[in-house]
């Protein structure tokens, strides 16, 4: 049977590898664009129209291929031109226009238009390749590997980059070794608690019963977090190849992804791979002609956060509303529709094919004593380089954030005044969140902290699914939690007290503290409800719903007494803390920039030609901020509104014909 | 204009009917209402007995379910369905500036529809583009990289677009959709 597998399995791949020649050594040129969510909402499939429509138009050999993410979203849309002469070369921050270019220059004049380019993607002696860059270089690509380089849409450029290779090696060692295998590498579950995977295999194993699952928990629904999303579209393959081998290891002959709604390109990637794997025979009846068989359907969350959670993920499954139920009897035992099942998260699942495919050992070589292999952070809000980023456990967040994040970036201004240029603003970090709505806000002292699940729970925040959020300094510490308390307060199901009405009454202290209502306190209080929550709540919405607050109340907590005692908000953030003001020696008499942006008309003239702020028609938009020139910077905001000047009166004279 | 609200109901009536004939059988409650959304745009009131009746299941259960999941919507959304995105990264860079901006220039809350039905706002979770922050989808097309100023830009685009439209035949088709859409609201 073995060697019928083997047989089968060098057939498929050899058809690969002759499917991906076509495409990428034949005579002409290759053009491969990055067309995941982030790429199609920069203007992807713009870009992509308008390769087509040049090389038409010029009559080149060149072919356009669409393919996933490369984690690089700050430089969206992204594509990669591999002509036949050069190294693969990889170019950044395309327009359709831009495009249009690259390639008359590029084809017509041997011009590569170097200055678009981020780098070549091969080694070579022409152009300098984008890993001599520590955005590229201090990485280490186990999961995202294949996220940008293969076609997601077609299996052939999987099997060719050794996809299903896990798969074959694990159907010829057999249900334990593999599990063994998975126990030597050292893996743990990607999904936020870290919980060994092997363990978890083996208990399903070992569960008796004809009818076992595994599902596959996509459905992230940690705001400010998009690595599923971006293997689900990228490397899809990856993911059935791991439900395969779980479903082998553990004797499971059906398994569910389950994806949340608000990502329709994922679920339409994960559903056509699903029908290729069968086509294919690698998914399906008597899998590669061994006898085993495997089913995966995909189904899609409505929106629940709550549904991360995996029995409540469950419970969605089979059609009722998602809220969790106790443990005991674990899922293991009792799982979908009361039969044993097995969950991981996408990562997790991924990750298993790639380390049965390239060893065990090879993989537990990365990585702490603790944590083995990579960590994939989706970095987001304010850092230079957002986007996706493996690394190998045990490299600190401070290497992360501004080795490869590039820190914290100014904030550009420009300039209405003719001739002056844009200024940029420097603005310091302030903290990184991290483990979403569950995690906590880490502040620059503990940036040299290790990465790895446990020493991250010292801290106070948990590792989760690998959401980072960077805040800066007009980020309010005050203003972050309530932010969380509002999302987890939203999302509790509504099963537990604590979890309910405590988070509700969290959330109230926090909004009172932000509009300057607080007392002293409150603080305590705040402290003591959480504790009270963390033991009154069944599932980890509720058990880490706190951590928000009792990690900005432990790192910042001169804010909070900031916004009680003084009702002044240090970071310039909560509105009802903050007013907007002109200062009369830096408004030039000419300009009425901000004048035109005030969507409020509160911005009247003075009767010396200066402006000012109306401040009962103000809504504190900040747009009169930003409208106003760099080189005036005028318009600034004052904390507590009590030290704000008093105002001078209108020009009467004016009135109605200011704004004309 | 309550005969076309009739009309329009019965019509959305036989839609569902329609989509429960494709399930044959299959009890999956929340693919059943995703799919009925997904058509219709909101989930009716009458659409939700029909499915309770279809999966023979409690009528309760059936609203229990929908209410409790966010992406179910029980008003019909406007022409132009906008969402706000309100997701970590979109906050800490002021979507929340965003979403009032929009509240403000359409002259409704997040969770309403304009009086014409032309504009529906609703503020969600995530869309996982937390790199183009803050983020606004319009009728599932992302728009990244938003300001509260660009609002304006867009509802003038809007407002150029149907009097584009205005001037061709389908002018009286718009108008027939105002009255009815005014009807409901009496």
């Amino acid at each position: 049977m073995e060697i019928m597998i083997n047989e089968r399995f060098e057939e498929l791949k050899s058809e690969a590898l002759k499917d991906l020649q076509e495409t990428n050594d034949g005579e002409g040129a290759v053009i491969s664009v990055g067309t995941a969510t982030c790429g199609r909402s920069a203007g992807a499939i713009e870009v992509v129209k308008s390769f087509k429509d040049v090389i038409e138009s010029m009559g080149i050999d060149a072919k356009v291929v669409q393919v996933g993410c490369h984690g690089h979203c700050y430089a969206e849309p992204m594509a990669v031109v591999s002509k036949p002469g050069w190294p693969p070369i990889l170019y950044g921050y395309l327009t359709p226009s831009r495009a249009q270019s690259l390639i008359r220059r590029f084809f017509n004049e041997e011009d590569p238009a170097l200055e678009w380019a981020l780098g070549a993607v091969d080694e070579n002696d022409m152009i300098p390749t984008v890993f001599e860059t520590p955005r590229w270089s201090l990485e280490r690509r186990w999961l995202l590997k294949n996220c940008g380089s293969i076609v997601p849409e077609n299996i052939n450029h999987y099997i060719a980059s050794g996809g299903y290779e896990g798969l074959v090696r694990a159907l010829n060692m057999g249900p334990s070794e593999t599990i063994e295998n998975i126990k030597e590498s050292g893996l743990r579950g990607l999904g936020g608690a870290g919980f060994e995977t092997w363990k978890k295999w083996e208990i399903c194993r070992n569960i008796p019963g004809d009818r076992k699952y595994i599902i596959c928990n996509a459905d992230e629904g940690d705001p400010g977090a998009f690595m599923d999303r971006t293997i689900l579209e990228s490397d899809p393959h990856s993911i059935i190849e791991g439900m395969i081998i779980a479903g082998y290891a553990v004797g499971a002959e059906s398994g569910y992804v389950y994806v949340r709604k608000e990502y329709p390109q994922a679920v339409s990637v994960i559903g056509s791979a699903i029908s290729q794997a069968k086509e294919k025979g690698v998914l399906g009846e008597n899998i590669l002609g061994s006898g085993i068989n495997f089913n995966i359907d995909v189904n899609q969350g409505a929106g629940a956060f709550v549904c991360g959670e995996e029995t409540a993920l469950m419970a969605s499954i089979e059609g009722k509303r998602g809220m969790p139920r106790p443990r005991p009897p674990y899922p293991a035992n009792s799982g979908l529709w009361g039969r044993p099942t097995l969950i991981n998260n996408v990562k997790t699942l991924a990750l298993v094919s790639r380390i049965l495919a390239q060893g065990a050992s090879e993989f537990s070589s990365v990585g702490t004593e603790a944590c083995k292999g990579t960590a994939v952070f989706a970095m987001a809000g304010k850092i230079q380089n957002t986007g996706l980023v493996e690394v190998p456990f045990g490299m600190t967040l401070r290497e992360v954030i501004f080795d490869i994040g590039g820190g914290t970036p100014p904030v550009i201004r420009a300039s209405n005044i003719a001739g002056e240029r844009p200024i940029a603003i420097k603005k310091s970090f302030k903290a990184v969140q991290i483990g979403g709505p569950s995690g906590g806000c880490l502040p620059d002292s503990l940036l040299d902290t290790p990465i790895c699940f446990n020493t991250i729970v010292e801290t106070g925040a948990i590792m989760g699914s690998g959401g980072m959020v960077i805040l800066d300094e007009d980020n309010c510490a005050v203003e972050t939690a309530r932010y969380f308390l509002e999302f987890t307060q939203n999302e509790s199901c509504g099963k537990c007290t604590f979890c309910r009405i405590g988070t509700k009454h969290l959330l109230d202290i926090l909004s009172d503290i932000t509009k300057g209502a607080g007392v002293m306190e409150d603080l305590d209080l705040l402290v003591e409800l959480s504790e009270n929550i963390k033991q009154g709540s069944l599932c980890n919405l509720g058990k880490t719903a706190p951590n928000p607050i009792l990690t900005t109340l432990k790192y910042f907590r001169e804010e909070y007494e900031a916004h009680i005692k003084e009702q002044r908000c240090p970071s310039l953030e909560c509105k009802d803390l903050i007013a907007y003001y002109i200062i009369p020696e830096k408004c030039q008499r000419a300009c009425d920039a901000c004048v035109g942006s005030c969507p409020t008309e509160a911005i009247y003239t003075r009767r010396d030609r200066l402006k000012a702020i109306d401040q009962e028609k103000c809504v504190k938009c900040e747009n009169c901020v930003e409208a106003c020139p760099p080189q005036y910077d005028a318009v600034i905001k004052i904390s507590p509104i009590s030290e704000l000047p008093a105002s001078e009166p209108r020009d009467n004279s004016l009135s109605g014909q200011e704004n004309t | 204009m309550n005969n076309d609200s009739a009309q329009e109901c019965m019509e959305e009536r036989e839609k569902i009917r329609k989509i429960l004939e494709k399930w044959e059988g299959k009890k999956d409650l929340i693919a059943i209402l995703l799919s009925i959304q997904d058509h219709i745009g909101y989930l009716p009131e009458d659409g939700m007995l029909d499915v309770a009746k279809y999966l023979n299941i409690s009528e309760s259960t059936v609203y229990g379910v929908a209410t409790f999941y966010n992406h179910f919507r029980f008003i019909p959304p406007g022409k132009r369905h906008i969402q706000v995105c309100m997701g970590t990264a979109c906050h800490v860079k002021r979507g929340g500036t965003v979403l009032e901006s929009w509240e403000r220039c359409l002259q409704i809350r997040e969770g309403e529809v304009s009086e014409d039905r032309e504009f529906s706002l609703e503020r969600v979770n995530c869309v996982g583009c937390c790199v183009l922050a803050p983020v606004v989808v319009i009728n599932d097309e992302v728009h990244g990289r938003m300001d509260s100023t660009k609002v304006d830009g867009f509802l003038l685009r809007y407002q150029l677009e149907s009097e584009g439209k205005g001037n061709g035949s389908e002018s009286d088709i718009n108008e027939d959709e105002k009255g009815s859409g005014d009807g409901d609201n009496d």
